[in-house]
């Protein structure tokens, strides 16, 4: 009698298969993915401060590590041919140096790719940045999917009968969930990186386009998963290609206003693909991870649509900004009277101050003026006056957005806060200085029902006593296109300027 | 592992995500994003077990891209959430 193995080391000292899916379980790997999962469970935690946040992101890459070298030593590639003969036993192994080389050239090539972008990257392009990498791992997760149907044998899904049904399932939902991400993301990277048109693309009768598209994707995975071997083919390319056009439907009718929302639901969307992947190989450390970003990219979501008084659904529906005639941006506007300011009243009146709450908006951004905003700190500082920053969940085009884009700037994150946290204090302060900004000081969000961003939290800058509102002109409105009342408030001086340009007038009237 | 084990830890794994998540930091909410991304990319595991087999020559290939998508990501994430957090200072008092 001769049997002839054919299976990679580690395999060896596995339990034989007798689980429906993933591959044999391996009691010291499942417990190397384990502790990747925590390490992950940690990285998370860690971000509750500034001050553990460092060590949380080594936690990350101490998780990532173990995940990749315990999959490494795993998955040699290469064959242990195991001889049993009359004789005595016979075992060698022989390593695909060819298959080795070229898996270290593709994390080579990767890690380059990665570390040039994340040093040359520019703080205020980050929202394309992470929409670009979601992208990617949409895709990594539909190219697993296809490797794994194309050779379930290698990841220990293969039955008597073909591929169990359960992880057909898994399989193409990974599949279909990772290529809506892709496709998702890249019209969302196109939109934020200005090289598509923000406002919405309307089709006619889009809603019941993509409710039939995602019927049929759930039809074709309940075919997938149902039919015999030869019948796979179609059914999964068909499943494939419209996982990626309903991606693309999905993320054309939404507006860039919206755009931190869609960011926030793909990193969702990417940590779900993560999941569904980690059920098919059975891998507790995708499993984890997925559920932690699925969950942490919904609750950003939902943070996001909080602060833009806006539900999930009227989001994801889209269309909102879109030119459609109607609301304060198609009717000429009333001229009302208001006071203009120079750089050497606002100056004046800024020294004379207590206390200075700074109002960014993304407006600051696009003109650079944060390193002169932290510099007019500094010196305003030194003449004992009391700065603060206020940020709105919104500020920038993706959570947290702004708080990365001060902290660039070197200004202190004890200094900043969030709208919770500082709105009550407008009625001591002598100055709300507002650079940028626009929507999120607007009162129409409290008192006009009719107004587009109606019930949205604002900052309660009337309370202060004096108003500065630096803004290029009068002629520019907010995202949402509304008039704002703020302009024409008795204490509101205008300091109409470039942004940059003004704070550093100011900067340089102070000393 | 059976189906029940493996959605056991996927529920238990939503709520720590969820109880977690909502204790970071509004102002680290970028940064959370940039590494949420990072760690999603451990699905480079399922594509590292593709490159390895040799005996589907498609599904071998897929894998390989699988690694280099992923490698961008878990480098790349990994290390602009570090020249993020490394802008996060508080002040050194004079």
């Amino acid at each position: 009698m001769r049997h002839l193995l054919l299976a990679t080391p580690f395999a060896l000292l596995a339990t034989p298969a007798a689980a429906s899916t993933g591959e044999p379980v391996n009691p010291w790997v499942a417990l190397a993915y384990l502790i990747s999962g925590v390490f992950f469970i940690l990285a998370l935690r860690g971000l509750s401060s500034p001050a553990t946040s460092r060590t949380a992101n080594r936690f990350g890459m101490v998780g990532m590590l173990i995940a990749v070298v315990t999959t490494l030593v795993t998955h040699v590639p290469g064959l242990t041919i195991v001889v049993y003969d009359d004789g005595p036993t016979q075992t060698w192994f022989e390593l695909d140096w060819a298959t080795t080389s070229q898996i270290l050239i593709a994390i080579a090539i990767g890690a380059a790719i990665g570390l040039v972008t994340a040093r040359r990257i520019a703080m205020t392009a980050m929202p394309e940045l992470v929409a670009a990498f979601h992208s990617l791992v949409g895709l990594a997760a539909v190219l697993v999917g296809w490797a794994a149907y194309l050779n379930p044998g290698a990841f220990g899904l293969l039955t008597e009968a073909g591929i169990a049904a359960v992880s057909k399932v898994e399989m193409g939902l990974g599949i279909a969930i990772g290529a809506i991400t892709f496709s998702g993301s890249v019209i969302a990277f196109a939109k934020l990186s200005g090289k598509m048109s923000g406002s919405p693309i309307l089709l006619p009768a889009r809603h019941v386009i993509n409710l039939g598209v995602l019927a049929a994707i759930i039809v074709l995975t309940a075919l997938f998963a149902m039919a015999g071997p030869d019948e796979t083919p179609p059914l999964i390319v068909a499943l494939t290609v419209l996982a990626f056009v309903i991606g693309f439907l999905l993320i054309i009718p939404i507006g860039g206003a919206d755009m931190p929302v869609v960011v926030s639901m793909l990193n969702s969307y990417s940590g779900w693909a993560a999941a569904a992947m980690g059920f098919t190989l059975g891998n507790t450390a995708m499993i984890i991870t997925g559920a932690l970003v699925g969950s942490s990219g919904a609750i950003l979501s939902y943070i996001m649509c909080r602060a833009m008084n806006r539900s999930f659904i009227s989001v994801i529906a889209g269309g909102f900004g879109a030119d459609d005639g109607g609301g304060a941006s198609g009717e000429p506007r009333e001229q009302r009277p208001y006071k203009q300011g120079s750089a050497a009243d606002a100056a004046f009146m800024l020294e004379q101050a207590e206390k200075v709450i700074i109002i960014p908006g993304y407006g600051m951004a696009v003109a650079q003026a944060q390193h002169a905003l932290r510099e007019m700190t500094d010196v305003l500082e030194e003449k004992g006056v009391e700065v603060k920053f206020a940020i709105h969940p919104v500020a920038g085009r993706m959570p947290g957005h702004m708080n990365v884009l001060l902290a660039e700037a070197s200004v202190d994150y004890d200094k900043v806060f969030e709208l919770e946290d500082i709105n009550t204090e407008f009625a001591q302060a002598d100055v709300a200085f507002i650079i940028g900004a626009n929507d999120v000081v607007n009162p129409a969000a409290k008192t006009d029902k009719s107004s587009p961003i109606y019930g949205m939290p604002v900052f309660d800058v009337d309370k202060a006593k004096q108003v500065f509102f630096i803004k290029r002109s009068m002629g520019g409105v907010g995202y949402a296109g509304v008039d704002n009342d703020v302009f024409y408030m008795d204490q509101t001086m205008m300091l109409l300027s470039d942004a940059k340009k003004m704070v550093e007038e100011i900067v340089k009237a102070l000393d | 592992m059976d189906f029940i084990s493996i959605l056991s830890i996927f529920v238990l794994a939503c709520f720590v995500g969820y109880y977690v998540v909502w204790s970071v930091t509004p102002a680290l909410h970028t940064p959370l994003m940039a590494v949420t991304n990072a760690i999603s990319s451990v699905i480079i595991v399922g594509a590292l077990i593709a490159a390895a087999a040799a005996d589907v020559p498609g599904a071998k290939w897929l894998g390989l891209l699988g690694i280099v998508l992923a490698s961008v990501n878990i480098f790349g994430g990994f290390a602009v959430t570090a020249r993020m957090l490394a802008m996060y200072k508080k002040k050194e008092k004079k």
